[in-house]
């Protein structure tokens, strides 16, 4: 057996981890994206930029202000717990806002390019179809932009797969708890055991290059399509 | 039946949009003029993708918009159907699904039966295709179909031939006269191309920097000389007759004019489309179209179609050498490209009774 009891339990909250973030940024980023991709407002410009740094933010300052922000003390933190919620910091909530913020631009971008790329055009055919808005954006919107939420689910979930940083700092490296595959490479190379450190770190290169191929092939395909178009 | 009213005013970046038309609640209306000049704008307003201002639609008495009530319908609320200049279909969808989505959203008695619109646009074998997988003039007839079966009171077509090849344009003009004659559905039509006009308009709404410049039923409107509407090659008039006789040895067939029995009849070539008692639209072109003055006889001339006429009116030309006469016959109207030279040497004058030597005319619809 290549992995440890807690390595496989560290690649089952990485999973989960990922999974959550993915599935709660797909849906959060949706009308974002829309959003951003239609406005003409000059917010929209604001609002983009804010989305994308954590793409240029080095993670342990964004995962520093997470913690301060989410603590006893910041306004984050007199929120959850004014709702009930406790604090986010150092739990598994925590690590699923942090990943969330973390990876928004890799989920946002994606779509707000395929729903820029469709233009205006089929959302005033689906009208003329009688089709309410919201009909029409169910209908004809998401389908069409089916390229743009495969690449932004991969790539969001390989992200948050390999975060350190913000989890890090917001997560407090809890074995069981919040403790991810990426600080238990980092904990088993402080530690000198190289050969788990090994079979983690190669089987984090073989899962890359799995996403990878895979968002190529999915991209390839959808530009063959338009080529056919 | 009703007319459709349009009015309403769009500021655009070059120009005003300014309408006030009453449309024939039948028949196609042809909104034509060059490129620019506020065609789909004035269409996009009808089908409220824009917001025309101080505006009062109504159709098939509906009010779609009227500002001085605050009455906006938006588009999916308005029971219209709108074929678009490019490919229109939705790529994952097939065409089935495709025609199905307007149908399926209609609530009203069905008019119109989804196989009745496959079948008038011959599409039933393309059902299962996808949209990236037909022909250009195959997806504007899938589109044309679709927007058939939402039911619409209104068809809006905006330059829906303009993306394809002559010959693929050919294909479809057909289809759309069969539109025209088998359903009862008003359409208006975008167009910039005077062939496409010329086959399809019952009623013609000239367009130019915003401004309506002419408006009335196309033969009546297509005669007019300040400016004429069709420029060089395209000049041409209308005319409209039935089919009474077909000359079997020299493969002819001779039409009888609108509203006079007696009068000569023009004669073309036999096409197996046709058949006798036929009503035909006959465009002759100005560049085909002399002007005799004094009877001609019958023995000199290898024309066949000569027209008693009166000088109607005259006007210059795009080119200064020539002029344009225009020559009545009872109710029907026709343009003779002529040099200023023979004008004034015959001379050519209003009211007086020459023929019209027409070299050849063409089958329209």
């Amino acid at each position: 057996m290549p992995f440890t009891s807690d390595d496989l339990t560290t690649l089952w909250l990485t999973l989960r981890l990922a999974l959550l973030t993915t599935l709660l940024l797909l849906v959060l980023s949706t009308p974002l994206a829309w959003w951003l991709a239609r406005t003409r407002s000059r917010w929209g410009a604001v609002v983009g930029a804010v989305v994308s740094m954590p793409l240029v933010l080095p993670p342990t300052v964004l995962g520093f202000y997470l913690l301060v922000a989410l603590g006893p003390n910041g306004p984050g933190g007199q929120v959850t717990q004014a709702l009930g919620l406790g604090l986010l910091p150092f739990t598994f909530a925590g690590l699923v806002v942090g990943s969330m913020i973390y990876s928004l631009p890799f989920a946002v971008q994606p779509l707000q390019n395929a729903f820029a790329a469709m233009g205006q055009r089929p959302m005033d055919v689906a009208a003329t179809l009688r089709a309410r808005p919201l009909d029409a954006f169910f209908t004809v919107a998401i389908p069409l932009a089916r390229p743009g939420f495969i690449t932004a689910a991969i790539m969001t979930f390989a992200h948050t797969v390999g975060e350190f940083g913000v989890v890090l700092m917001i997560g407090g490296n809890i074995p069981g708890s919040t403790r991810l595959v990426s600080m238990q490479i980092y904990g088993h190379v402080e530690a000198l055991e190289y050969t788990q450190a090994h079979w983690l770190s190669a089987s984090m290169v073989v899962f890359s290059f799995v996403v990878l191929l895979a968002l190529a092939l999915v991209n390839r395909s959808s530009a063959v399509q338009r080529v056919l178009r | 039946m009703n007319d459709n009213t349009i009015a309403l005013t769009l500021q655009r970046p070059d120009f005003t949009l300014q309408v006030n038309l009453q449309l024939p609640a039948r028949g196609i209306t042809v909104l034509f003029g060059p490129s620019g000049c506020g065609k789909t704008s004035l269409l996009r307003c009808m089908a409220g993708l824009e917001r025309g201002q101080q505006a009062l639609i109504r159709v098939a008495n509906q009010v779609w918009q009227d500002d001085s009530h605050n009455t906006f319908l938006p588009t999916w609320q308005r029971p219209l159907g709108y074929v678009f200049q490019e490919a229109s279909l939705f790529d994952h969808l097939d065409v089935q699904r495709n025609l199905e989505y307007g149908l399926r959203r209609e609530r009203k008695t069905l008019r119109i039966s989804l196989a009745e619109s496959i079948e008038l646009l011959g599409i039933g074998h393309l059902l299962k295709r996808r949209s990236h997988e037909l022909s250009g003039g195959e997806r504007q007839r899938v589109a044309i179909a679709r927007a058939l079966a939402s039911q619409p009171e209104l068809l809006l077509l905006d330059e829906p031939l303009a993306a394809l090849d002559a010959a693929r344009r050919q294909d479809i003009l057909p289809w759309l006269q069969r539109l025209r004659d088998e359903l009862h559905i008003p359409m208006i039509y975008v167009t910039h191309n005077a062939d496409e006009l010329v086959r399809l308009a019952d009623t013609l709404v000239v367009l130019n920097a915003g401004q309506v410049v002419a408006h009335g039923p196309v033969t009546q409107t297509l005669a007019q000389l300040h400016p004429p509407l069709l420029t060089g090659d395209d000049t041409a008039t209308l005319i409209e007759g039935t089919v009474c006789e077909h000359d079997t040895r020299w493969s002819l067939c001779a039409v009888a004019l609108d509203g006079d029995a007696a009068s000569p009849r023009i004669w073309l070539p036999w096409s197996a489309t046709l058949a006798l008692g036929q009503r035909v639209r006959l465009r002759l072109l100005a560049r085909d179209v002399s002007v005799l003055i004094g009877a001609p006889t019958s023995h000199t001339s290898s024309i066949q179609n000569v027209l008693p006429c009166v000088v109607d009116a005259i006007n210059t030309d795009s080119h200064p050498a020539q002029a344009l006469v225009r020559l009545r016959y009872a109710n029907h109207y026709l343009l003779a490209r002529v040099t200023q030279r023979a004008v004034h040497t015959l001379p050519i004058e209003v009211g007086q009774t020459v023929w019209a030597q027409v070299k050849s005319v063409a089958l329209v619809a």
